[in-house]
Formats: structure tokens, C-alpha cells, sequence
């Protein structure tokens, strides 16, 4: 692993950042101290369990309230018919509210797996018991959630949250005309789920007149301001808590079990838990949408790109729209004269998709990547030089040029390590045993953004120093980079500073999302520092209370200049497939990444390599599977939606160049969602490499690489 | 999640006995797949019998080669006996296969012959499903179905079992060993589960309340000369798509005895006897896998969707039998496996989900 010191301004007496360092908490989490929301002890604690619909469309009937209060320890039944009016008609985060979140205010089923109730009792067991059994009755109506290319329900939407749905330049046709070899091929991902290791959680009960939530989620301000919306609150009258997370990838923010924990709350006045179970989180919680992406490239005889057209198709839910920006990596990676990128949707009876770990970029690198490889084996060039001689110095969609692109340097540095001139370019060519063997490339990008945030450090007469910043450590080692960052610039030891998180009482700050949560918070959390030494060096005593310091980031990341700022990285894979059963197997991965200022080598690589580890299980394993008659998922649960288990992951290598943003303090740029990026594509590229078979749908199913036939044995 | 009374059984007559009183009362090995059943309401016992503690956890093997395993031996213990590894390499790998460490710790041998289909739809209480409530209907046959049976299932259910280990102990001519009230008992592994037909939910021979107290293998020389495969699209952890218990003796070119059972293609363990018929006395050379796995694959009425396990299990059969005749006749020899027994591509009409 390669950490090379930065120039950047600030660089005081730098000895934390860029030095490995264990996870703060990592005692507590190990032996098993650390508590999660869900098991929080409250005095008083009732249990609510959401009661889920059975039909994929339709209308509710009636809900047997009276009949689940007749069972044991059940307090109350919440549904469309006595719950509190909320206010659904405001602009969160994400845009419009996911309706999911509000629930119960309505008779209407627009899916499967739709929250209809919450039945409260004394205890979890009851809870789930009376929810299993209370009567819900539909009228049910024709539901469609079969995705497929050529719904002819496909339409443009107005605006995507990354920009504008369409982008287009140059004339296609004619680039396609003039080009010596085209490729022009459909790709397709799965529905995919977050399936964080903790699902969610939340308790929510009213204290001395304020709402308090203690939760799981990447945000307790973004958490606190939905529920104050939805339920005409003020701000300051909520308080949401969230110390560890168990993994939240996209899929915590607000959602349904913290609106009806707060709506049960209200009504039995006593504190109220609602845990999803694992089956739940698969129609609660958001999905990464299935997609269907047709690429179309024309080079001239040397592989350089003159058309490129990179249009996505993916569904969403009938009252909610989210365009997953599969076509966006088009309009960072790969310029051509005759450019195009565009989204399209479809509306479907299914839950609602959402962001997960890189939304847009990791199924939209898996199209373009794979597309990039077979123009390089129609032109007969390396595929790592075909996208050196595609590198480009302005990004394709918007003409601004990038603060730093080390794409090409990722590439070369990735090649020397995975030993890529010893590849034999021709598909099929090498056998050991029963397996074939191939290896392939792909690149990532993703942009680097920062939010604003608060934070707020005080130095103690003590010599030790407390940093309050409204992070949210969702398994990142966030609260680690942070420690380091203030310690760095505090010019102390990081035994002496403590790192606050998780409280919305904290102030306003970042979520952990877009890869944007470490740079947000050090940014803050670095200005705070840097001025509590300005005012300690003048010598003043330390009164007991401290001297506490504030900054907010606010005015500088809107300062931010207009350049276009991504990580860049390159992935390999080499892969081992059996042709006479379709299995396929990872041997090694290696990823370079030029990525900013790595903070904490011991947790970045962790980052880098569990991204990784999800572009295997997605080439490879993830696929949530829907019976088209019920509408439902087939096996939603770990047993039957699988992700890469241990041995799926063998040799997994992640190395960095040096690449410190220029335009951050700490020169940070994020490292949450680039190991994603590129990593099922390097899978796939290398299993055409060992077959000779395109693979243009995921995952990579044993049934599908026996459908395609399989290489030099086939019969 | 229905409220439950738990004992813990201390002798095999009070177990049964314990059983005997209450229809709606359960017996509780490892727990690996009963508890996960009772927490999504497909299963829901008043009461659970512990019969963990019963002393049934030995491992016994005669000087003849005929083992005698008990009910409670846990999958771990059951991989790591030296005999059985030494006598039946297979079994051992095929327990080595099922699960993850910690369930094998768990589970047992009784429970593992017990455990219920993996179908989602057996799964999910809010639909249909024949095996969980009789008449219900099998979504299956219309819905997902991808890697369900091929071999022996109906339009009533066409789920697959999913134990690793009864597809060695079909191999090798386990014979399961039970207690009721009334006595004790036996049943060959063979016809220890039912047929489909038209009662999926009558999955065993076992009468009502009886506990499996072991199961036997007779001296099986051939058996030293096995090997288990388990294909499935994650690397561990994952119930096969389709896996086989494969042993093979060769002698002078020719197969002198052979053992063979497919995993996930049926509602049982399938003991492939066709295939054994056309292999016993036939040259050990790939054209004769094929064809052996051919004759057995005769009988498969593949759905719409799961056609593609007919290719598989022919060349899984194919490829691991011809692994069995290299090691039998040595490093030097010419593998079994020429082209001529190269694998099928998909078959024609073999849709994928």
C-alpha cells in the first residue's frame, strides 16, 4: 500500500493523517459494549411491529383492530383508519418525501410490502405475533412490476438529482457513420439491496416536551428535519441520536419505522421501539432499481471514441420517482464528438428505489466498462490502452476542466502491480484443471463533493480536547479519520482528543452519503481546530468549562470553485470459471485509486476493498428476484437475496496514488462508493476473457454462463 | 412468533414419551433450521423437546466398515471422524459443504435429514404453498422456479431438498434408525422420504412422534473411493444447484462398482440407479458417464426456467467421474474426461430467469 505525504497548505506538524491508526470504538464494538438502536434499554419500552401488505395493488378494505387488541400484551393497532394526519407536501433531502415514509394516510396499496399498520405491545414477541396475525382485507386491482427493456411504459423524467436527465452533443449518426468499428450492445443489473448487517431501527418518545429518537440512520439532522416536516414540528423540538451504525449504504435515512414509532409514541405516551425485520428492509428501505442500459460506442481505426451514447432504463415506484443515474459516468469518463446520455424510467407496482452505494456509478460503469472492453477486442488494442488513448482532460458533459484526473496514472500503476503485460489477449487461452482463466480491467470515477457543516472543539484545562461535529459513523471509521484530522491540527496526541457524533443536538452538518462525510466533517472539524490554536498559542489560562471554538463550512463549500472535481481508479480482476458448471470464481482483485488525502490507511483500505467486495457480489451474486404474479419478492432475506460470502473473496488489493484535493483543507476527497465503481465490470471483462463469452447481464448466474456456452471445451 | 414451552429431554424414552403427549409439540436438534422456520410462523410448535442432550452423539465404526452414527452427532463432529473420512471421504465432504462453521456446530445428523425445502414460497407464509398448507397451491410451477426439481416432482410441489449429507448417505445405502412409543424401528435411506405426489406435506416414512436415534452405513469398500461436488453460484454458504455423491472402483478399465446421488434435482436425496445400472461392468471412460448420466436424466421434467440443471448434473456427472477414474488409475494415465465428453451448452428451450 502506497501513502505518500501531501503538499497541501495546511500540513502543521502532520503525524495522524496518513498513518494507520485502529479504530477508535473498535474495543467496544469487538466485545460487543458498543449498543445499537434496537437494543438501547428504556423504562417503559413498548414494541411495535409494521404490518406489511399481501397484495401488490389495491385498496384496503378493512384492518381487524379489535380482534389483534384481543391478544396478549397488544397496546394499540396504528393504520390508515385512526392514524394522525402528517404533512406530506414538502421538498427533503431527496426531493418529495418517499410516500413509504408516510404511513397509514391513506386507503391506497401501490405495492407489495407497503406499510398498512403497526401493531404495539409489551413486548417484541407480542408485537410480531399480533402483526402476523392481524386480518387486513384488500380489494385488489392489476398490478404490473415486470422490468423489462421494452416497457412500453418508459418515459424521460423532468430532472434527476444529479442534473439534467438528458445531455447531448454531436451528431450520433453520422459519428456512428464515420466510425471503423462500433459497438452497440444492452446491459443489465439487478435489483439490488442494501442489506446492512444491522437492519433499522428506532425508539422514539417525547421527554420534557421534546421528541427524542434514538436510531440507526447517516444523519440525525437529515432524520430530524424529515420527521419535523412530516409532523409540522419544530426543529428544535426534535432530538434524533445515532452512535453506531451497523452499515447504512443509502438506505437509512427516514423511513417508515421512525414515522410510526413517533406516531405510537404520541398516542400511548410511553417510549416506542419498531424494528424492521430483515424480510421487511427489502420493500421499506429502498433498492438500488434495476436497469437496463444500451451503450453505444464507434471509435476510428485506433479505438478513439467518436460517438458515445449511453442511455439507461430503470424502474421506479407508481408515487415515487427516482431516476438512477446509470449514464452519469458517461459524462466524466470518456469524451467523444458525438455525445449522449440520457435516463429513462418506468413506473411500476414496486417499492420505491433510493440511493445505494454508488447510485448511478456502479451500474452505469458495469454498462460503459463492459462496452469499453468490447470496442478494445473489436479494435484489437489492449483494453488498458484503449482507455489511455480515451483519457480526457475536460469532462465530456459539462467542458470544465477536472481539478486533477490521474486516471491514466491509476491505470499504469495498476498494470505494473497486477502483472497486466503478461496477458495473453486472446479469450479462452488458459486452462488449469477444470477452470478457465481470465483477467480484465475496468475504470471508476466518482465525484467529490463536500456539504456544509458545524462543528465545535473544546480544549480542556486538562490538555485534552472534546470535537462535537454531527458526523455519523455508519462503519466507516469516520469518528477515527476525525480524531486524526483534529489531532493533527491541534498539534497533540489523538489519545487526547474525544470526537462527539451522532446527535442532532450537535448542529447541522453533512450526512454520510455521496461519499462527501468525512470531507464535510474534517473540513469543520479542521477550522475549529485550526482556530482553538490560534487562541491557545496566545497563552490564556483554560477556565474549567474550556474554551470551545465553533466553525461552520457553510460560506466556504460555496466557494468552491466551478471545476469538476471525481476520484478517479482502475480495477482487475482475475477470474476462474468451470465451464462444465458455470461457476465462477474471483482468484485476485487489485484497484488503484487516486481518491485525495487517505486520512487512515487502516480504514481507507477497508473502504476501498469492501466497495470492491460489492462490485464482486453484484457481478456475481446480488439479484433480488420478484415473482411477476404476486408481485413480491421470491426469498427476500439473507438466505435468498445472496452477497459475496468470505470465501467468495480471496486476494483483495487496494492501492492509492498521491492525489490530494487542492481545494480542501485536509485535501480530502472521499472514499465511501469509488472501490464500487468499475469492480463488477474488471469481474465480467474477465470472464469474456476466460470464456470468450460476453456477459451483459448481472450476475454472472451458473445458468447464464452454461446458456452462453462456454469457451475452447463447448461441444 | 406463537408462544412456545421448551424441555429438555434427558433420555430417549422420555423424549418420545414427552412427544407422544402433545401432537403440537416438536422435537429440537441444533435448532439451524426449526427456529428460523418458527420466527417467520411457517412453523409454529406449542412446544419444543431438547433432544440435544440425549446421549445419541457417538460415532461408531465396526472392524467390518459398517458405521453407526448417532442422531445428536453435529455436523462438525460427523466431518472430522477420522473413519468416516477415511471410509467415506464423501460423506465428510459433503457435511463440510452444507452451511457455515458455526451451523455445523449446531446442527445434527437427525435434524439434517428433518430440514425443510429452502423454496421461497415454502417460505413465505402470506402465499400459497402445498408442502405448508395442503391444497394451497404451488406457486412455483407458474413463478420462480429456477432451481427447483428436475427429477420426480409434480405440479403439487416441486421443491428440492437441501441437505448435503443425504445425498452421500443415499449413496451409500444409509438405513435410518428411529424410536416411537411403540418400539423401535428402521427404514432404508431410499425409502425414508416420500414421494412427492399428491401430499408434498407428507415428507417422511417416519411414523408419527418417532425420533431418529442414528443412522447406519453398511461396509462399502467402493466408498473410500469417493468424492461429493456442490455447485452453487457463492463459494460457501449456499444451498447447491445441484451437487453429487460420486464413488467409483475401476478395474482393468472397466467400473467394478460405483455409487452415485444427485442433491437439489429432487424432493429427495436421488440415488441415481439408472446411471449405476449403465456404468457397473462399463468401460470408466467419459463417453460413459454421459451416457450414464443420460439414462438417469431420461426420466427429468425440467419447468420452464430450471431446464439448465439437466446440463448441469450431465456434466457435473461426467466431470467428476472421470476425476474419480484418473485417481484410480494414477496421475500418468490419460484423463477420462476427453473432449468427446465435453460439456452440453444450454438446452434448446432452456429459458433463464
Amino acid at each position: 500500500m502506497t501513502t505518500t505525504p501531501t503538499g497541501t497548505e495546511s500540513a502543521t506538524a502532520r503525524r495522524a493523517v496518513g498513518t494507520a491508526h485502529p479504530r477508535v470504538e473498535g474495543y467496544e464494538k469487538v466485545t460487543g459494549t458498543a449498543r445499537y438502536a434496537g437494543e438501547i434499554p428504556f423504562v417503559d419500552l413498548a414494541h411495535g411491529a409494521l404490518v406489511l401488505s399481501t397484495v401488490a395493488h389495491g385498496r384496503i378494505v378493512s384492518v381487524d383492530e379489535a380482534g389483534a387488541l384481543r391478544m396478549p400484551g397488544v397496546l394499540a393497532v396504528l393504520h390508515h383508519g385512526n392514524a394522525p394526519r402528517i404533512e406530506t407536501e414538502y421538498v427533503g433531502f431527496l426531493g418529495a418525501p418517499d410516500p413509504t415514509t408516510a404511513v397509514f394516510q391513506h386507503d391506497r396499496v401501490p405495492t407489495r410490502g407497503w406499510p398498512v399498520a403497526l401493531v404495539v405491545a409489551e413486548t417484541p414477541e407480542q408485537a410480531a405475533e399480533a402483526a402476523a396475525s392481524l386480518e387486513v382485507t384488500y380489494r385488489e386491482e392489476p398490478h404490473d412490476t415486470a422490468f423489462r427493456p421494452d416497457h412500453p411504459d418508459a418515459y424521460y423524467p423532468g430532472s434527476t438529482i444529479v442534473g439534467p436527465p438528458v445531455s447531448e452533443r454531436g451528431d450520433q449518426s453520422a459519428a456512428l457513420a464515420a466510425s471503423a468499428f462500433v459497438v452497440d450492445e444492452l446491459y443489465e443489473t439487478a435489483e439490488m439491496h442494501h442489506s446492512a448487517m444491522e437492519p433499522h431501527a428506532a425508539t422514539a418518545r417525547w421527554n420534557g416536551g421534546r421528541l427524542e429518537i434514538v436510531d440507526s440512520n447517516q444523519g440525525t439532522v437529515w432524520v430530524a428535519s424529515e420527521l419535523a416536516k412530516l409532523f409540522s414540528l419544530d426543529l428544535s423540538a426534535i432530538r434524533v441520536r445515532s452512535e453506531h451504525v451497523g452499515g447504512g449504504f443509502g438506505s437509512k435515512g427516514c423511513r417508515a419505522h421512525q414515522v410510526a414509532a413517533v406516531m405510537a409514541t404520541t398516542q400511548l405516551r410511553r417510549p416506542v421501539r419498531v424494528v424492521m425485520t430483515r424480510r421487511q428492509t427489502f420493500s421499506l428501505a429502498g433498492h438500488r432499481a434495476p436497469t437496463a442500459q444500451r451503450v453505444r460506442l464507434g471509435a476510428d481505426a485506433g479505438g478513439r471514441l467518436l460517438a458515445l451514447d449511453h442511455e439507461s432504463l430503470n424502474q421506479t415506484a407508481t408515487g415515487y420517482e427516482w431516476v438512477e443515474p446509470a449514464a452519469l459516468p458517461a459524462r466524466t469518463m470518456y469524451n467523444a464528438q458525438a455525445h449522449r446520455t440520457a435516463h429513462r424510467l418506468v413506473r411500476l407496482n414496486v417499492p420505491s428505489p433510493t440511493a445505494m452505494r454508488a447510485p448511478g456509478e456502479a451500474p452505469g460503469s458495469f454498462a460503459l466498462e463492459s462496452a469499453m472492453d468490447e470496442l478494445a477486442e473489436r479494435c484489437g488494442i489492449d483494453p488498458v490502452e484503449l482507455r489511455v488513448r480515451n483519457d480526457t482532460q475536460v469532462a465530456p458533459g459539462s467542458g470544465k476542466p477536472f481539478t486533477a484526473r490521474r486516471l491514466v496514472g491509476c491505470l499504469r500503476e495498476g498494470a505494473r502491480r497486477f502483472g497486466w503485460e503478461q496477458r495473453t489477449p486472446r479469450s479462452g487461452s488458459t486452462r488449469e484443471g477444470r477452470w478457465l482463466i481470465g483477467t480484465g480491467v475496468a475504470c471508476a470515477s466518482f465525484s467529490a463533493r463536500a456539504m456544509p457543516t458545524t462543528a465545535a472543539i473544546t480544549a480542556h484545562p486538562d490538555g485534552t480536547y472534546t470535537v462535537h461535529v454531527n458526523a455519523a459513523d455508519i462503519g466507516t471509521g469516520a469518528r477515527t479519520a476525525l480524531t486524526l484530522v483534529a489531532a493533527d491540527e491541534l498539534g497533540t496526541d489523538t489519545a487526547h482528543v474525544r470526537v462527539r457524533l451522532g446527535d442532532s443536538d450537535l448542529g447541522p452538518a453533512g450526512i454520510a452519503g455521496g461519499s462527501t462525510g468525512t470531507r464535510s466533517w474534517a473540513w469543520a472539524v479542521n477550522l475549529a481546530a485550526r482556530e482553538l490554536r490560534e487562541r491557545l498559542a496566545l497563552g490564556a489560562d483554560i477556565p474549567p468549562q474550556g474554551i470551545t471554538v465553533r466553525s461552520d463550512t457553510t460560506e466556504a463549500v460555496k466557494a468552491l470553485g466551478h471545476h469538476e472535481r471525481h476520484s478517479f481508479g482502475a480495477q482487475f480482476a482475475e477470474v476462474a470459471v468451470d465451464p462444465d458448471t458455470g461457476e465462477v470464481r474471483v482468484r485476485r482483485m487489485l484497484g488503484v485509486f487516486a481518491a485525495g488525502q487517505i486520512v487512515n490507511p487502516l480504514t481507507a483500505r477497508n473502504q476501498l476493498v469492501g466497495g470492491m467486495t460489492w462490485g464482486i457480489s453484484m457481478a456475481l451474486h446480488e439479484e433480488a428476484v420478484r415473482d411477476a404474479r404476486t408481485g413480491g419478492h421470491y426469498s427476500p432475506d439473507l438466505a435468498g437475496y445472496h452477497v459475496a460470502a468470505n470465501a467468495d473473496v480471496p486476494r483483495v488489493e487496494a492501492y492509492w496514488i498521491d492525489d490530494p484535493d487542492p481545494e480542501d483543507p485536509v485535501g480530502i476527497k472521499g472514499i465511501g462508493e469509488i472501490g464500487t465503481v468499475g469492480a463488477a465490470a474488471a469481474v465480467t471483462n474477465a470472464v469474456w476473457h476466460a470464456t470468450g463469452v460476453r456477459q451483459r447481464s448481472l450476475p454472472v448466474r451458473p445458468d447464464r454462463v452454461l446458456a452462453g456456452g462456454a469457451g475452447p471445451t463447448g461441444a | 412468533m406463537r408462544e412456545f414451552g421448551y424441555r429438555r429431554a434427558s433420555d430417549v424414552a422420555g423424549a418420545v414419551a414427552l412427544l407422544d403427549a402433545d401432537p403440537e409439540a416438536r422435537f429440537l436438534g441444533g435448532g439451524t433450521n426449526l427456529v428460523d422456520l418458527m420466527k417467520t410462523g411457517v412453523e409454529r410448535p406449542a412446544q419444543l423437546v431438547d433432544v440435544r442432550a440425549l446421549p445419541l452423539d457417538g460415532i461408531e465404526v465396526s472392524e467390518s466398515g459398517a458405521a453407526r452414527i448417532g442422531a445428536t452427532v453435529t455436523n462438525s463432529d460427523l466431518a472430522v471422524h477420522s473413519e468416516i473420512r477415511r471410509r467415506w471421504p464423501a460423506l465428510a465432504q459433503a457435511v463440510l459443504a452444507g452451511a457455515s462453521g458455526q451451523l455445523r456446530n449446531m446442527a445434527t445428523v437427525g435434524g439434517n435429514l428433518l430440514q425443510r425445502t429452502r423454496c421461497g414460497y415454502f417460505a413465505d407464509v402470506s402465499g400459497p404453498c402445498n408442502k405448508r398448507v395442503p391444497g394451497s397451491g404451488c406457486p412455483a410451477v407458474e413463478g420462480e422456479h429456477h432451481n427447483h426439481a428436475i427429477l420426480d416432482a409434480t405440479d403439487h410441489c416441486v421443491s428440492v431438498h437441501p441437505s448435503d449429507m443425504g445425498v452421500a448417505l443415499a449413496a451409500f445405502d444409509a438405513v435410518v434408525e428411529y424410536e416411537t412409543a411403540a418400539g423401535t424401528g428402521e427404514l432404508p435411506l431410499a425409502d425414508f422420504y416420500l414421494p412427492v405426489g399428491d401430499t408434498p406435506h407428507l415428507e417422511t416414512a417416519l411414523p408419527p412422534g418417532a425420533l431418529i436415534t442414528a443412522v447406519t452405513l453398511p461396509p462399502a469398500p467402493v466408498a473410500a473411493h469417493s468424492r461429493y461436488r456442490k455447485v452453487r453460484e457463492r463459494a460457501s454458504y449456499a444451498f447447491a444447484l445441484g451437487s453429487l455423491t460420486a464413488a467409483l472402483e475401476v478395474r482393468e478399465g472397466t467400473v467394478a462398482d460405483v455409487r452415485l446421488a444427485w442433491g437439489a434435482v429432487a424432493s429427495r436425496p436421488w440415488r441415481a440407479r439408472a446411471a449405476e445400472e449403465v456404468l457397473l461392468g462399463a468401460p470408466a471412460a467419459a463417453a460413459t458417464f454421459a451416457a450414464a448420466a443420460d439414462a438417469e436424466l431420461a426420466a427429468a421434467r425440467p419447468l420452464t426456467h430450471n431446464a439448465w440443471k439437466v446440463t448441469l448434473l450431465r456434466n457435473l456427472t461426467v466431470a467428476v467421474l472421470s476425476e474419480l477414474a484418473a485417481d484410480a488409475t494414477g496421475p500418468a494415465a490419460d484423463r477420462a474426461a476427453g473432449p468427446a465428453a465435453g460439456p452440453a451448452t444450454g438446452p434448446a428451450g432452456g429459458e433463464t430467469r
